[in-house]
């Protein structure tokens, strides 16, 4: 038990400090889910701050999916999933009704845990996203593929093979994809649902690099089953707990110094 | 402790050991081996008898037996032409207004139908499929063709009589709502519950999440469909199309009820025209001599056809299953 704390706490030192002074991004409030007659989330009420990475933690079923999920309202796909109460993207509740969820989910990046290449050329993979909101000519356009794929890390190794089918590539070099697909459209959010959860341990360093880098542009939120991955990569945490939110802090503290025992117990190992 | 266990079992074993009939299980193998080698004597039997039937027709007419459209039972002469281009022609109705309907099925069962709904719509279509074919023939021609004659055949044929190609193709000499087209529509019912349930199938195969990252860029449903999930299922969803073909090309009792059974070769489509299945449902009966083998080779020509067609549509779903 005690190793793990050990590995857990030294393994903060690599993610720079949070920054107190980032304004809020996306302000949760009251926020209920509900999944048929079953409530998922209750009354989460939590802020994530301006380019800063906030990683999501907790025990299986413990809703951390559930509310990423609830940023770019991906679970209005199903009628019978629900949210209720506020979610504030730059002030705005983007659970009103008369928020455009296609328009949501273009500010709003979202990255699974299974790489999802889209059955066309690596370029299209990321053209189409783009495609979709902008007119651009040509030439603007394979400046925009070309941005994305440098951010992901990737361009160098598809620069040679850009009409090539982006099912060919790696695994890593799939999610890899996926994320310069998000990134292309210039999302103001990215939600992460545990992207290396399906990688090797290169992969998910390569991952976790870049994640750290994409930090300087976006507000990211990442769900993850990975504790030191939380440590390394993330300036604030959440720890959730059966649908409610029991502790949430910076980063260090979370790990170092947490108010609840249940946290406590969590990060150590003792349960979940 | 494991080996302590170990000993147990096999003394228990011993114990239990019952009397082994190996005559009783190797008879039980051999009828295996029968019942699988009955359905391969019955096919092999079937391609020989039609093989043999016509041959004296392929050898009297030779290539011309399957370009000639002249079919005269008074001077015994026979092509196959008409009733293979009547074939084709019927089954590519089919095909065209059918796998869009069912392809719509089946999006809408997969991706947007609300759980509730989603059993009964199955079914429905499900019993679509067991409705037999002589009720669409009978449905088809007391129901339907007045119905399109009135409604579609007669309107129409005054509104492009005399326009170049238009004029030709969908002008109706006789109105009477048995044709070429009326065969294909009652086909493209027929096939669209195989089509919908097969690509229904498929498209549940896809993993969800593929579809979720879809909607997570921000597409429409259209584009979700169009861009991703139907060029992921790719060539699976033109196996089940080649299947709803293979259905369409055999089909007998509907199509023999609706196509008017003309011997003639007609550009128009709304004119009465012939399939090989329905020519030999309508003359099997009284044909004796050249006629009767000319029957059997086309037989065979349907059976090469469909063969092929039904083929090419297992391996290519089988390609989707293994992915």
């Amino acid at each position: 038990m005690s190793t793990i704390a050990l590995n857990t706490s030294s393994a903060i030192g690599n993610a720079a400090a949070a920054d107190a002074s980032a304004p809020v991004r996306i302000a949760v409030k009251d926020l209920n889910f509900y999944y048929g007659d079953f409530r998922s989330l209750k009354d989460i009420a939590l802020d994530f701050y301006d380019r800063q990475v906030t990683a999501l933690i907790g025990p299986s079923g413990c809703g951390k999916s559930t509310l990423l999920r609830t940023f770019n309202r991906i679970y209005s796909l199903y009628p019978e999933q629900r949210a209720e109460g506020q979610i504030l993207l730059d002030g705005q509740n983007i659970l009103s009704s008369s928020i455009d969820v296609n328009e949501l989910r273009a500010r709003v990046g979202m990255v699974f845990q299974k790489p999802t290449p889209f059955p066309m050329s690596i370029y299209d993979n990321i053209a189409f996203g783009i495609r979709l909101y902008e007119k651009l000519p040509k030439s603007e356009l394979d400046g925009r593929v070309e941005e994305a794929l440098r951010k992901a890390a990737l361009w160098d190794e598809v620069k040679d093979k850009l009409r090539q089918s982006g099912m060919g590539l790696s695994g890593g070099q799939q999610q890899r994809l996926c994320i310069a697909r998000t990134i292309a459209q210039r999302p103001e959010v990215i939600l992460l649902d545990e992207p290396t959860s399906a990688l090797d341990p290169i992969s998910t360093g390569k991952i976790e690099e870049l994640i750290e880098q994409l930090r300087s542009e976006f507000t990211i939120v990442i769900v993850t089953h990975n504790m030191q991955q939380a440590a390394r990569i993330s300036q604030y945490t959440a720890f959730m707990y059966l649908g409610e939110l029991v502790e949430f802090g910076p980063t260090t503290k979370m790990f170092m110094n947490p108010v609840k025992k249940q946290t406590q117990d969590y990060i150590t190992g003792r349960f979940g | 402790m494991a080996v302590v266990s170990d000993q147990f079992v096999v003394s228990n074993m011993q114990t239990v050991r019952r009397r082994s009939s190996p005559a009783f299980d190797q008879g039980f193998r051999w009828a295996s081996y029968g019942s699988a080698l009955i359905v391969l004597a019955v096919l092999a039997g079937i391609i020989g008898s039609m093989v043999y039937g016509g041959w004296p027709a392929f050898q009297e007419f030779g290539f011309g037996f399957i370009t000639s459209s002249i079919w005269n039972v008074g001077q015994d002469q026979y092509g196959a032409w008409v009733a293979i281009a009547g074939t084709l022609t019927s089954a590519v109705i089919a095909l065209v207004i059918g796998v869009p309907i069912s392809i719509g099925i089946a999006i809408f069962l997969t991706q947007l139908c609300p759980p509730w709904l989603r059993r009964p719509v199955s079914t429905v279509i499900e019993l679509l499929a067991a409705v037999p074919s002589i009720i669409y023939g009978m449905w088809g021609l007391f129901v339907f063709a007045p119905f399109f004659a009135k409604y579609v055949q007669i309107p129409l044929t005054t509104i492009v009589e005399g326009m170049p190609i238009l004029g030709t193709v969908l002008y109706a000499r006789v109105p009477s709502g048995v044709g070429m087209m009326t065969a294909g529509i009652i086909l493209a019912i027929m096939i669209i519950p195989f089509i919908a349930s097969i690509t229904r199938d498929i498209l549940d195969q896809i993993p969800t999440v593929l579809r979720e990252s879809a909607y997570g860029i921000g597409c429409t449903t259209w584009e979700v469909m169009r861009y991703v999930l139907l060029p992921q299922a790719g060539v699976s969803i033109i196996g089940a199309v080649m299947l709803g073909l293979g259905r369409a090309l055999g089909e007998t009792m509907a199509v023999t009820f609706v196509i008017g059974n003309a011997n003639r070769l007609s550009l128009s489509l709304f004119d009465p025209s012939s399939t090989i299945a329905s020519r030999i449902a309508n003359e099997f009966n009284e044909a004796a001599g050249m006629q009767m083998h000319a029957l059997l080779a086309l037989g065979c020509i349907l059976f090469v056809v469909t063969f092929i067609v039904l083929a090419l549509a297992r391996l290519l779903i089988a390609g989707m299953k293994t992915h």
